[in-house]
């Protein structure tokens, strides 16, 4: 049985080798960046019906934002609508027949949670300084120090983990079940399968979210904090 | 094959078996938490089943932990190379 934790080599860029995941992905970028800018192209005052379902998109995404992080969701829109709409394509990929989602495997999973590790980082010192930043993580008290360190690793692990085995046990499950029962036996499975794709991608970025608001409402100075009241 | 292999394959079942049990009973107590919730004031049914959302996820996390370690010792074991 191939193991779920490597990824297939496709072919090599000179001492480079490039694995199947790779290829989607590229393949999922194409695609979204290509209906981004066709869709750029027709933007009307009064929209389409393709244009009138990316509003709806982006309108949802902002309400989440807004519930979730309580602030402006205008500096986070971008950073974690692309993760809901990148996540979701790609685990929705597998409808594509042949395509494992590239979310199945670790390596795509980790890019993902070091981008929300890093854009933690990021807001938090947007929103303080560097200074302010830091003492975030003497809060409550200085003992807390060492604990706050661990968790900000911990929740990025535990982030990768979740998404990596929710995609993978789905696409494993698929794979035993249609080796021992045949063609069309794991349909229900591959319905289930969707719904929890399109589930984990909303809690990976309501977590993303949950985790950039706790950074930016510490790191954000007192006098400030009263400004951030939802809008 | 060796005993390793036969103790890393039953324990691979073990961990998976026994670490459903926790998180299906905690998942378990959250939903009927969020009924409740729900039945009560359902005007709050959004950020109630968001909150439910995340919760879950949470908790699922610990039944996916034992799957990735079943995952670890049956596919990329060190005491087997």
């Amino acid at each position: 049985m191939i193991s779920p934790l490597v990824s297939p080599v496709v072919f090599h860029v000179g001492p480079i080798p490039i694995s199947e995941p790779v290829v989607i992905t590229w393949g999922i970028l194409a695609a979204l960046t290509g209906g981004g800018l066709a869709l750029r192209r027709g933007l009307k005052l009064v929209p389409s019906s393709t244009q009138a379902a990316c509003e709806l998109v982006v309108e949802s995404v902002d309400s989440q934002i807004r519930d979730t992080m309580r602030v402006d969701p205008a500096p986070y829109r971008a950073f974690i609508g692309t993760l809901f709409v990148f996540i979701f394509v790609a685990n929705w990929s597998s409808l594509v027949p042949g395509v494992t989602p590239p979310t199945a495997r670790l390596e795509t999973d980790a890019a993902l949670a070091l981008l929300v590790f890093l854009a933690v980082i990021w807001f938090g010192i947007k929103a303080g300084g560097v200074r302010g930043y830091l003492a975030t993580f003497a809060t409550p008290s200085p003992l807390m120090i060492p604990l706050n360190f661990v968790e900000n690793l911990t929740r990025t692990f535990s982030l990768l983990i979740r998404l990596f085995g929710n995609v993978m046990s789905g696409v494993f499950v698929i794979g035993l079940i249609l080796s021992l029962a045949g063609l069309v036996a794991p349909i229900p499975l591959m319905a289930l399968d969707l719904l929890t794709g399109a589930v984990q991608a909303y809690i990976f970025a309501v977590l993303a979210m949950v985790f950039i608001a706790g950074a930016v409402a510490e790191a954000t100075p007192e006098s400030q904090s009263n400004e951030r009241t939802p809008p | 094959m060796n005993w390793i292999a036969a103790v890393s394959i039953a324990s691979a079942a073990l961990a998976v078996a026994f670490g459903a049990i926790g998180p299906a009973l905690g998942e378990g107590r959250a939903v009927a938490a969020a009924m409740d919730a729900i039945a009560r004031q359902p005007e709050a049914a959004n950020t109630i089943s968001r909150t439910l959302f995340v919760g879950l996820a949470m908790i699922e996390t610990m039944a996916i932990y034992c799957l990735v370690i079943a995952l670890l010792l049956l596919f990329a074991n060190p005491l087997l190379k």
